[in-house]
């Protein structure tokens, strides 16, 4: 008896040598799960959650606009979550991809200014992206650098960074930059980026980037430098490593990639610059890079997963009047879902057997 | 010199007004982020406050009609409502972070998404409801907003506006600051609690319990911070769903716990600090500075006094040791 109370109900292991497949099963009944519960919540409005469902299907995927719709708004969350990866596998936790998609739409909206109806649309263009890479890059490096130098707490600094840049932009669309009633000017034509099936090749860009990050983060020394890093800083200094410079390197870097996402949604998708920009983008795309374990393909698939959700409860909203914010509830319990399956991929839980007590209690 | 005094003493009561949610906000904060969880929902949790507390003094009144409603049952309905709908939200993120010992960063800003969505979608519900908008008895609304001091106090001149002319909710969220710091320093619950936030190794050696102390932290932190959305909904937007005035009050309770050094007696000034920078734009024009700018000033002075403190290495001014960090025994 005595020995059987030392022994806990539920006990947990780690779980060595699971398949692939098994992981992926796990993780696709989580998102049953939050697709369960998300419908109790449609059916408080009183709309049968299959036929919500149903029209949220139909609304992103069901005709080529509403396709074009969803791809657009996978776009910039599939470019972030790739720029947010090589900082996350180091265990640098950058949440100011809000910030840095700001800092280069902004920089490459000074671009624009400066020099459009002077030089060739293309030329333009690619001064817009690089521009682009440099600011955001920059508003990536500064709390990199400070993280480097004093270890300061970076997860606080990047959420600061993100207010601050975005308060600038609300300053400039009021203040210097008004075109009128408080809004900048669309971009003149040669800015905008061209269109390649329907939607901006913003979509080329990021499918190409989706390799070259795979191949940084899996097949150059500076990838496996970010690992090492993240898997053991002692290691990585022990090793000689120069682990600031590799911080800063990396988070100029992240920066920059998340800059480009900015130029990509403000030439491609808005066709100006606002404060609200990012709206929220860099957020949930950390969301998007950690639930594809930082794996540049299936960042594919979560993101256009995000992109139906979202655009389906607009279309839910205008058909079935129910609140378009039930996305953010239901993309909410994806998360946690998707966030708290790990556990059961990781551990595997051993419930105390009848035989077992029995045994302990017979000794 | 009678009109400065004039200005300085609305711009205080102003900002004091405007300091109550943030003061809520940052106390749930301090308490969460002591045990070690960086706990990012907090904007989240404060939409979910602000719409279910509203929700919860709009049904009180519904059920026993317009007039009837006693303030007293309508202030414990409100703070209820907003409490349970916090520690609830908290609940999630603690049994995602600390039993299935996920990433707190996500976690935090999944709990984010799925707080303001559930705000919104409550907000938006009542307001179908209602037909057109949630509305509040006049009664209660002047209740919300009333100073819980007789009126002779509130008449000395100065005195009397900046000491005894806000709502009960200041006075509420100053006495529960002074709690909260005898609670982290003098007692030994805060000792325990600390310890956890520090290194949760030595504290599970020493015989604490780290994964109660998180769970309970984080739970009552969310709880507290969900008081400060009801605060705003119910005080400076008039008894409305109102997202757009909510939105960025977590986010900057989150900055306020990091200026304020994670101490609770310095979150008061701080956030009346934080208060007056809000909403200086409005009130007082300085050359060179365009009204935008004044909003982004409490953002440039949190980072300042986070690269400073980093610089200074100063133990008595970092963040919790563990802070964001999991704790899992047996990877000791």
């Amino acid at each position: 008896m005595h020995n059987e109370a030392k022994t806990p109900l539920i006990r947990l292991a780690k779980r060595e040598g699971i398949r692939p497949a098994s992981t992926w099963l796990i993780r696709i009944a989580s998102i049953l799960v939050a697709l369960i519960l998300g419908s109790f919540i449609i059916m408080i409005t009183g709309v049968n959650p299959i036929e919500a469902y149903g029209t949220m299907i139909k609304g992103s995927l069901g005709s080529k606009v509403y396709l074009q719709q969803t791809i657009k708004i996978a776009i910039p969350l599939l470019g972030c979550a790739l720029a947010i990866a090589p900082c996350f596998k180091m265990r640098f936790w950058n949440i100011g991809a809000e910030g840095q998609i700001t800092a280069g739409a902004l920089a490459a909206t000074f671009v624009v200014r400066q020099l459009a109806g002077k030089v060739p649309s293309l030329v333009l263009l690619i001064l817009m992206a690089l521009a682009s890479l440099i600011g955001g890059g920059i508003w990536g490096l500064i709390p990199g650098f400070f993280k480097a130098k004093w270890n300061t707490n970076e997860t606080l600094f990047t959420l600061m960074m993100n207010y601050i840049i975005i308060g600038v932009v609300a300053w400039l669309q009021i203040g210097p930059w008004q075109g009128r009633q408080g809004r900048m000017a669309q971009f003149p034509a040669e800015a905008i980026l061209p269109k390649v099936f329907g939607i901006h090749c913003g979509w080329i860009i990021v499918l190409v980037l989706v390799v070259v990050v795979y191949i940084y983060m899996n097949h150059t020394k500076q990838g496996y430098e970010i690992a090492v890093i993240g898997d053991s800083l002692n290691t990585a200094r022990y090793a000689g490593m120069n682990v600031g410079g590799i911080m800063m390197r990396t988070m100029f870097l992240s920066g920059a990639v998340s800059g480009l996402v900015g130029f990509i949604v403000a030439s491609g998708a808005n066709g100006t610059l606002a404060s609200d920009i990012a709206d929220g983008v860099g957020f949930t795309a950390i969301t998007v890079a950690w639930l594809s374990q930082l794996n540049s393909f299936v960042m594919i698939v979560i993101s256009m997963l995000l992109g139906i959700l979202t655009m389906g409860a607009d279309t839910l909203q205008t058909n079935l009047n129910v609140p378009v914010s039930i996305s953010h509830i239901i993309i909410g319990l994806l998360l946690f879902c998707m966030l708290g399956c790990e556990f059961f991929i990781n551990y595997r839980m051993i419930l105390r057997s009848k035989a077992h007590g029995k045994e302990a209690a017979s000794k | 010199m009678n009109e400065i005094m004039t200005f300085i003493v609305t711009l205080i009561v102003a900002a004091i007004s405007y300091s109550t949610p943030l003061l809520f906000g940052t106390l749930g904060e301090i308490l969460t982020e002591k045990s070690g969880n960086l706990n990012l929902g907090v904007e989240g949790i404060m939409y979910m406050g602000g719409a279910i507390g509203l929700g919860g003094v709009f049904y009180y009144e519904k059920i026993v009609g317009a007039g009837n409603a006693n303030v007293i049952v309508a202030f414990a309905v409100a703070i209820l409502f907003a409490l349970l709908a916090g520690a609830l939200a908290s609940l999630i993120f603690s049994f995602i972070t600390i039993t299935l010992r996920a990433n707190q960063n996500v976690t935090g800003l999944a709990l984010s998404i799925f707080g303001t969505g559930v705000g919104q979608f409550v907000g938006e519900y009542m307001r179908i409801q209602a037909g057109g908008y949630v509305s509040i008895s006049n009664d209660l609304k002047e209740a919300f907003i009333a100073s819980p001091f007789p009126n002779f106090l509130q008449n000395i001149p100065i005195i009397g506006d900046i000491l005894f002319g806000h709502s009960f909710f200041f006075y509420l969220a100053v006495v529960l600051a002074i709690c909260l710091h005898i609670f982290l320093k003098k007692t030994r619950t805060g000792l325990y609690l600390r310890s956890v936030g520090e290194s949760p190794a030595t504290a599970d050696a020493a015989g604490i319990n780290v994964t109660k102390n998180k769970y309970l932290a984080t739970i009552i932190g969310g709880g507290i911070s969900a008081i400060g959305g009801m605060v705003y909904i119910v005080t400076l937007a008039g008894c409305t769903w109102n997202h757009e005035g909510l939105a960025g009050f977590g986010w900057l309770a989150v900055a306020l716990v990091i200026f304020c050094l994670w101490r609770p007696l310095s979150a008061i000034w701080g956030s009346v600090l934080f208060g007056a920078l809000m909403i200086l734009y409005t009130r007082l024009q300085i050359p060179f500075i365009p009204t935008e700018l004044y909003k982004i000033l409490p953002y440039v002075v949190t980072v300042v006094v986070l690269v400073i403190s980093s610089m200074r290495n100063n133990k008595e001014k970092q963040p919790p040791a563990s802070l964001g960090l999991a704790y899992f025994r047996e990877e000791r």
